[in-house]
């Protein structure tokens, strides 16, 4: 076993891994026959490899890499039609920055702006609102992305410019949620997964019931974790205390920051802003039922996809992946990144060619900035 | 953009909007507080408190040492210095220059 010296409390990191240790001998987990844990959130994803803790542990725990990261599940026809939405000469165009650099069929946000379309790189969809406020002669659409810890957000806004009759203002809406991807990885019989470490900000707003049916139709544990690498580790463990004891149950490793039930003013506002759509298209993953949210009738006049008449339902869906890209094999644990020929060539965080090398939490960029080990903590030749 | 990074309330700038001034690390920013509104409903009660910062929404309470703790690890992993250039950037935006 290595150590940890590096952590905020290593003697805490230190314990938590040989307690790891131990159980995986327990079980009998070996290099060849390992456990495997998918953390689902690209956040654990980034701490993972930042912190070397694929390596800090056991040869017989395997982590397999999750869809949680909006940025890299987002289909190349959405970021087309965003760029279609883009270029009316009068709409503002607004987005967060993670989404920017996605590469469309023909151009990127990014290279969008470059070529004169009116594209602003917002914090928050407050600003978007306030953008409408004060540019009454524009149309400014918001790039609504993200899982349930972004959807409230935007919830909100829409309420708010209801409330304000602000008529210029729209979402382009292409929230997902996390449970229905697990699902179908979950019946995929290639997937080999053991247990999950749940998402902690999601979990914020949701609450752990959405979970539920992973250990109650499929026997699987999940622990929700925070971000610290003490947070991850001690889930992991809870995961495989689990598992050597034949339970499958929801646990909460993360109480300090999720309450059980989620956050009450979130869910009603996500529940009366959107609905689910009866399927939506996931990168690498394929039409999956009823895991996108579309806007209710009732705010329609707030759905850019209405209002401009372009979205999902409106063109053809299937759009073919750049050549050589295999997104949807690293994201299905079918290759590690490093197996994509355009790996580190074709593909890196200054020229993506896939969707996973573009944000700090996709498996590929992490892979490619860590290398999926800290140089500091490989043994000495 | 998923992480969120944890601020203080500095002042409430609008309470029927629900809107409060925040400051991290030295950038300060209005965010909305509906998500974690005591159930007084008097917005005052959030002066001084912590709260985690999700694209300009205050998504749960936290205490300060935790608070500590996030913002380092979120320093740690990058995630902190890219949320308060994204807040500095939203500024710009507005005005057009971004
Ligand atoms: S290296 Fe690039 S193309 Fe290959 S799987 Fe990763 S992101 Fe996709």
């Amino acid at each position: 076993m290595k150590y940890a010296d590096e952590f905020r409390d290593p003697e805490a990191v230190n314990t938590v891994l040989s307690e790891i240790e131990s159980i995986i001998d327990e079980i009998g987990a070996t290099a060849d026959q390992p456990i495997h844990i998918m953390e689902i959130c690209g956040g654990h994803t980034h701490a993972i490899f930042r912190y070397g803790l694929d390596k800090l542990t056991p040869e017989g725990l395997e982590f397999i890499h999750g869809p949680g990261c909006p940025v890299c599940v987002l289909p190349m026809a959405r970021v087309d039609e965003c760029v279609e939405l883009a270029e009316r000469p009068e709409v503002i165009f607004t987005t967060f920055g993670d989404a920017v650099r996605v590469p469309g069929t023909k151009k990127s946000l990014l290279q969008a702006k470059a070529d004169g379309a009116d594209i602003r790189i917002v914090y928050s969809p407050l600003d978007a609102l306030e953008l409408a406020r004060r540019n009454p002669d524009r149309e400014v659409v918001f790039f609504a992305l993200g899982f349930e810890t972004t959807t409230p957000s935007t919830a909100l806004c829409v309420q708010q410019a209801a409330q304000e009759k602000i008529s210029n203002f729209s979402l382009f809406c292409n929230h997902i949620t996390v449970p229905p991807p697990i699902k179908v990885l979950l019946d995929d019989p290639y997937m080999k997964l053991d247990g999950f470490v749940g998402p902690g900000h999601v979990s914020m707003v949701i609450g752990l019931e959405p979970y539920e049916f992973i250990a109650r139709d499929y026997n699987k544990p999940i622990v929700v974790a925070g971000f610290e690498p003490v947070d991850l580790l001690q889930s992991v463990m809870m995961v495989l205390e689990q598992i050597k004891s034949g339970q499958a149950k929801v646990e909460n490793q993360y109480a300090r920051i999720v309450p059980d039930q989620g956050n009450p003013v979130s869910i009603a506002a996500c529940e009366d802003v959107y609905e689910r759509r009866e399927s939506f298209e996931w990168r690498g993953l394929g039409e999956i039922d009823e895991s996108g949210l579309k806007i209710r009738e009732k705010y329609a006049s707030f759905d850019a996809e209405r209002k401009f008449g372009i979205g999902y339902g409106q063109a053809s869906r299937v759009v073919e992946e750049p050549e050589g890209c295999r997104c949807g094999d690293v994201m299905t644990g079918r290759i590690k990144p490093i197996q994509c020929e355009q790996f580190g060539k074709g593909c890196t965080p200054e020229r993506p060619l896939g969707a996973l090398m573009v944000s700090s939490e996709g498996a590929c960029a992490a892979y490619y900035q860590y290398g999926g080990v800290r140089p500091d903590l490989e043994p000495a030749a | 953009m998923c992480l969120g990074i944890p601020a203080q309330i500095m002042s409430i700038s609008d309470a029927t909007k629900k809107l409060a001034m925040v400051e991290v690390s030295g950038v300060q920013r209005e965010v909305n507080v509906a998500c974690i509104m005591p159930e007084s409903g008097d917005a005052d009660e959030l002066l001084g408190a912590w709260a985690l910062i999700h694209v300009g929404f205050a998504m749960s309470r936290i205490n300060e040492e935790e608070a500590k703790k996030t913002l380092e690890i979120l320093i740690q992993l990058g995630e902190a210095q890219a949320e308060i250039e994204a807040m500095r950037h939203g500024q710009a935006a507005l005005e057009g220059s971004s």
